[in-house]
């Protein structure tokens, strides 16, 4: 997507991750900012599913034609599905950052981090 | 001022006022006086071009080189022809100057040679992929182990006696940084002891690694050892002459997993062992681990076609501490002398060579298996080298054969047996290999008879350096 | 040259005209270049089948092309014009020292007794060979200032595995090979230097820089203790800065039981006025294809080789070099020693002697240039590089591209982009490319990483005055193109062989060798 978006309805780790929480589910993925800095994403490696994830611990990488970056898990949890599609076309991930190009959903362990995470105007802000 | 650099007085002068300082030692400022060098490095004068050239010279006169001897050394490099297109393309400024295609937009030429070197190598070896030029052969072989253990997450690395002294030597200095464990299998035959190796295998073994053909020239069954590797689910590695790759069967088609090899064959001169380059080349299932530099097919923004280097993130530059492999190098420029010479040979040329090497060899087995006291060491189909052993004294028999002007072979390590290792191009004729039957036989003889071919050791030496 | 339109898709040049095709695409069958001999053997006429089982035999030829040698020729004639080149212009490349390559040395490499020269020739019978490597491993000892020397790396990147695994085995020697696990390196080391570090099976741990652009000695400090094997540093850094700090940084470590390795890629900028040696270094890798002429060949071949100090020389690779005096006067001898005379070598690194043909031209250089014609090759390659960066504090360049850690650097400096991104809009990408339409190579962008947008420059002392000042004018032709128009830009290079290239495309379906059909 062209333009920079920050959807009110997602939680935002500083490493420009975000969570979409709902319950005790989760799922992740990286923001505008995220994706707009590394550029056209051309390899997403998803992690096993049943795989533990550790809040501000990287979970998986995913690649550019000149970069590599780590991606930081916002919660903590295991990984019940991850996103296929990205693997099979990981544009998705510049195009769709917060819809189709989403990385994994996760059974959280403690909800209680979420405290932790910014809205969207506090990463926004961060981002200024 | 040396004739290397344009800098005059007047320019110097000019320099520093623009710089603002007053004088060039006034730069080197920074570097504090307890590392600064008192005094001026202890290396001699320089000398004009014609004295370096008389200098280096007369120390090129002191090596008993291919062109002023028969060579039948081989183990890994071979003195085959290196046509002169070779030489006349390589030494372009276009290809002999330029760094690393960083920018392929005015690197064109050197990424396409790189996309034709890795199709040619993919053609010889029947897999898919092929780095663009790694070091040489040996370091290779190391890289596939460093491949191996990644892909497996295994630490154990079986390695076959007929893989080259140099390459097992290479894999086990490596392998104390991986870390990983390194067993051995010895040959039967000339070739891998199939039962030996399925017995060394194990569920920690990352991969088997043999030569085809093996060290002392035995042509290996691939595919009945891929079966026995694949079984414990280890990745089959065979180091490879490229040249013998012309006419056996292809380890891709085998179902060898990584093909690796010394390319000095392909092109590029002995230069007393490098540089040269190595081939890498592996299935699909392999491609974000390969070592090295790849260059892939593209278009700019225009639609014309063209070329970058591919899968950068794999790399050191990029992934730093994760990469698949520290290496930078290319070796572009010897690549390109493969690529050229492949094309010179062309794809029956290729074959010729092979079926060439092939009779003469043949031929020069069975001349030197008719020497009294000249045993073959093995039996198994062999394409350009073979070894023989004898009692002789290795030594004795090398300086006699030097006095005939040749150099008879590479000494065995003794976990063969005492003896040669002898190598045919398509340069060592019939006329060559009856003058080493002869010579053998001579100094095979004298030392049967007691006579010891040592005797005219010294006149050897004296006469092998022309 | 400069002045191409933006867009010039519609005006190829004849260069962009001529679209690429491969040598496979030109190949025609029944065409040939080589004449295979016959065997002319008594096996001439048995099939090959009977010599080899026909189970072992390919079942088709290899597809390579079919070709005669003017078409070869023309092809690699024509496709070699599709790359710049050192001969053709300035190369600026940082931290790659792009110096002119003597074509004297070419000429000595070519002789036929060292190029037809065989690695397994009897070493009585290669001893001129042998003496050049004892000679140039003797000059590069003098140069380092550290007492033993091994040629065999290939590479610095094999250098630095060297250098690592010596370490391995100088702790092991000591009984603390499972306690020392980490490497220090500094943030703004070379990609190949972590890379080498996990190859060697340690652990990085970063050391940060101080805003004087050395290494933050407080972190050193914290960081340097029992778990430390080594230290791997270049000085001057990839900021082309001397860390003054130097004596102090190599004590801590030392202190600490750590080696210390000296990555000798900027060697350029100290020959015969600083030794690795002496600042403290106990490994140093030299890169014969940067400050000893090599040529870079388009990415190799090169050659890296280590000195080390006293401590460490027991361990280095074999086979090593020895001159033997003979006990009746005669003329010394040179032999080849192995594990029998090295037991505590790591082995070899890789097959034979190691890159000889290299050692051929980096030992002619060293003749040609003696002692003083290095120490003043370096002070050359400083001047030049700090003559440059004050023409790029003038004008635009100056305002646009500011240099990064504002202290004198050595023979090299690294510019930020940032400016230039901020106030105009282009990135140093966009920048290097319209340099391409000026017929220079521009400078390594985009490293060190600590420095946003970076530019960093290495002139090397072969550069003429002038040539320095064509490079800083069209820095300030292109700045001032790009505060009229950033489109320009962004859009360059207009004039090169092809334009810019998709490397999403190239990446995300790979095409890595020509589909060939039967």
């Amino acid at each position: 997507m062209a333009e920079a978006s920050y959807p009110e309805d997602l939680r935002y780790h500083p490493e420009h991750d975000w969570a979409r929480v709902d319950g005790e589910e989760a799922t992740f993925g990286i923001t505008w900012y995220a994706q707009d800095s590394l550029g056209d994403v051309v390899f997403f490696d998803p992690p096993e599913v049943g795989a533990t994830v550790t809040k501000d611990e990287p979970y998986t990488e995913v690649e550019s034609v000149k970069a590599v970056s780590d991606v930081i898990a916002p919660l903590s949890g295991e990984i019940t599905a991850v996103n296929e599609a990205a693997d099979t076309n990981p544009e998705l991930i510049n195009t769709d950052p917060y819809g189709e190009g989403w990385m994994v959903k996760v059974k959280l362990s403690d909800p209680s981090e979420l405290d932790s995470l910014l809205d969207s105007a506090a990463y926004r802000d961060l981002l200024d | 001022m040396s004739g290397y650099t344009s800098t005059t007085d007047a320019d110097r002068a000019a320099m520093l006022a623009a710089i603002g300082v007053d004088s060039v030692e006034e730069l080197f400022d920074g570097v504090p006086a307890e590392v600064r060098m008192d005094r001026p490095l202890d290396l001699p004068d320089g000398l004009t071009e014609a004295e370096v050239y008389g200098r280096m010279r007369e120390l090129a006169s002191r090596n008993a080189d291919a062109e002023s001897e028969i060579c039948f050394l081989g183990a890994g490099m071979y003195d085959h022809y290196v046509p002169a297109i070779v030489d006349a393309i390589t030494s372009r400024s276009e290809f002999l100057t330029p760094y690393t295609p960083y920018q392929p937009e005015i690197s064109q030429g050197g990424l396409q040679v790189m996309f034709e070197f890795q199709t040619a190598m993919t053609e010889l070896t029947g897999l898919p992929l092929s780095s663009a030029g790694l070091y040489e052969g040996p370091s290779t072989v190391a890289a596939a182990a460093y491949l191996a253990i990644g892909a497996t997450k295994r630490r154990g690395l079986v390695v076959s006696q007929g893989l080259h002294p140099d390459s097992r030597e290479t894999v086990r200095t490596y392998a104390a940084g991986f870390p990983a464990d390194v067993t051995e299998v010895p040959l039967v035959d000339g070739v891998t002891d199939a039962d030996a190796l399925a017995a060394a295998i194990g569920e920690d073994t990352a991969a088997v690694f043999v030569q085809y053909p093996s060290f002392v020239g035995g042509v290996e069954d691939l595919e009945r050892l891929a079966a026995i590797v694949h079984d414990a689910g280890a990745l089959l590695v065979a180091s490879c002459d490229p040249i013998a790759l012309g006419i056996l069967r292809t380890p891709g088609e085998c179902g060898v997993d990584i093909a690796v090899g010394e390319g000095q064959p392909l092109g590029n001169r002995l230069d007393f062992g490098g540089p040269s380059f190595g081939f890498f080349c592996a299935t699909e299932e392999q491609i974000r681990r390969m070592p090295g530099r790849i260059a892939g097919e593209t278009t700019d923004v225009d639609g014309r076609r063209g070329f970058v280097l591919a899968l950068q993130t794999r790399e050191q530059h990029i992934r730093r501490e994760k990469a698949t492999h520290n290496i930078c190098t290319a070796q572009a420029l010897n690549a390109l002398g493969g690529i050229i010479y492949l094309s010179w040979l062309g794809a029956r040329g290729m074959v010729e060579l092979g079926e060439l090497l092939v009779r003469r060899t043949a031929y020069a087995k069975g001349r030197l298996a008719a020497i009294d006291g000249v045993e073959l060491l093995h039996d198994a189909p062999v394409v350009r080298e073979f070894a023989i052993t004898f009692d002789a004294d290795v030594e004795g028999v090398l300086e006699h054969c030097a006095s005939r002007g040749i150099a008879a072979g590479v000494p065995l390590d003794l976990e063969y047996g005492n003896g040669l290792l002898i190598a045919i191009t398509e340069q060592r004729t019939k006329e060559h290999i009856d003058l080493l039957a002869d010579a053998l036989a001579e100094a095979v003889g004298a030392a049967a008879a007691g006579n010891g071919a040592g005797g005219s050791a010294e006149a050897a030496v004296a006469g092998g350096v022309s | 040259m400069s002045s191409a339109p933006p867009t010039s898709a519609a005006i190829e040049t004849p260069m962009q005209r001529d679209r690429a095709t491969t040598i496979f695409e030109r190949s025609v069958e029944g065409r040939r270049a080589a004449a295979i001999p016959a065997a002319g053997v008594p096996q001439e006429e048995t099939p090959i089948e009977e010599l080899i089982p026909a189970g072992l035999l390919r079942s088709q030829p290899a597809r390579l092309p079919e070709i005669s040698e003017p078409e070869i020729v023309r092809h690699y004639n024509r496709i070699s014009r599709r790359n710049f080149d050192l001969d053709s212009g300035i190369y600026p490349l940082g931290s790659c020292t792009m110096k002119h390559n003597p074509r004297l040395n070419e000429r000595v490499a070519a002789l036929p007794g060292h190029a037809r020269l065989h690695p397994a020739q009897h070493p009585a019978r290669a001893q001129g060979a042998l003496e050049l490597m004892w000679s140039l491993e003797r000059a590069l000892s003098e140069i380092c200032g550290l007492p033993h020397v091994s040629l065999q790396p290939s590479a610095g990147s094999h250098g630095e595995l060297a250098g690592l695994l010596l370490t391995r085995a100088f702790h092991a020697a000591h009984g603390e090979e499972e306690q020392r696990t980490q490497v220090l390196t500094p943030d703004t080391a070379h990609g190949t230097n972590p890379a080498s570090v996990t190859m060697a099976g340690y652990e990085v741990v970063k050391v940060a820089t101080n805003e004087e652009g050395g290494v933050d000695l407080d972190d050193l400090r914290a960081k340097a203790d029992e778990r430390t094997a080594c230290l791997m540093l270049t000085n001057p850094n990839t900021l082309g800065l001397f860390d003054g700090n130097i004596a102090e940084i190599t004590g801590i470590v030392r202190e600490a039981g750590g080696t210390l390795y000296y990555d000798g890629a900027n060697l350029n900028a100290i020959m015969g006025h600083s030794r690795p040696g002496d600042m403290g270094f106990d490994i140093v890798h030299v890169n014969l294809h940067k400050s000893f002429s090599q040529p870079h060949g388009g990415g190799g071949p090169g050659s890296g080789p280590i000195a080390v100090s006293e401590r460490i020389e027991p361990f280095l690779p074999i086979p090593r070099i020895e001159r033997v005096e003979p006990s009746n006067g005669g003329p010394p001898r040179f032999e080849l020693r192995g594990s029998a005379e090295h037991p505590g070598s790591i082995g070899r690194l890789r097959g034979f002697q190691g890159n000889f043909g290299v050692f051929v031209r980096s030992y002619a250089y060293i003749l040609s240039l003696g002692g003083n014609g290095l120490a003043e090759a370096s002070e050359t390659a400083v001047l030049n590089a700090n003559y440059l960066l004050a023409r790029m504090r003038e004008g635009r360049a100056g305002k646009y591209l500011p240099v990064a850690f504002d202290r004198r650097p050595m023979h090299e400096f690294v510019l930020s982009g940032t400016g230039a991104k901020k106030e105009l809009g282009v990135k140093t990408l966009d920048i290097a490319k319209r340099l391409l339409d000026h017929g220079m190579h521009p400078p390594t962008v985009y490293f060190p990483l600590l420095v946003d947008e970076a530019l960093m420059v290495e002139p090397t002392e072969t550069e003429a005055r002038e040539s320095l000042d064509r490079l800083a004018d069209a820095f300030e032709s292109i700045l001032a193109e790009a505060e009229e128009d950033p489109e320009i830009l962004r859009n360059a290079p207009y004039t090169t062989p092809v334009r810019r290239l998709d490397e999403v495309k190239a990446t995300r379906q790979p095409v890595v060798r020509q589909p060939l059909t039967d």
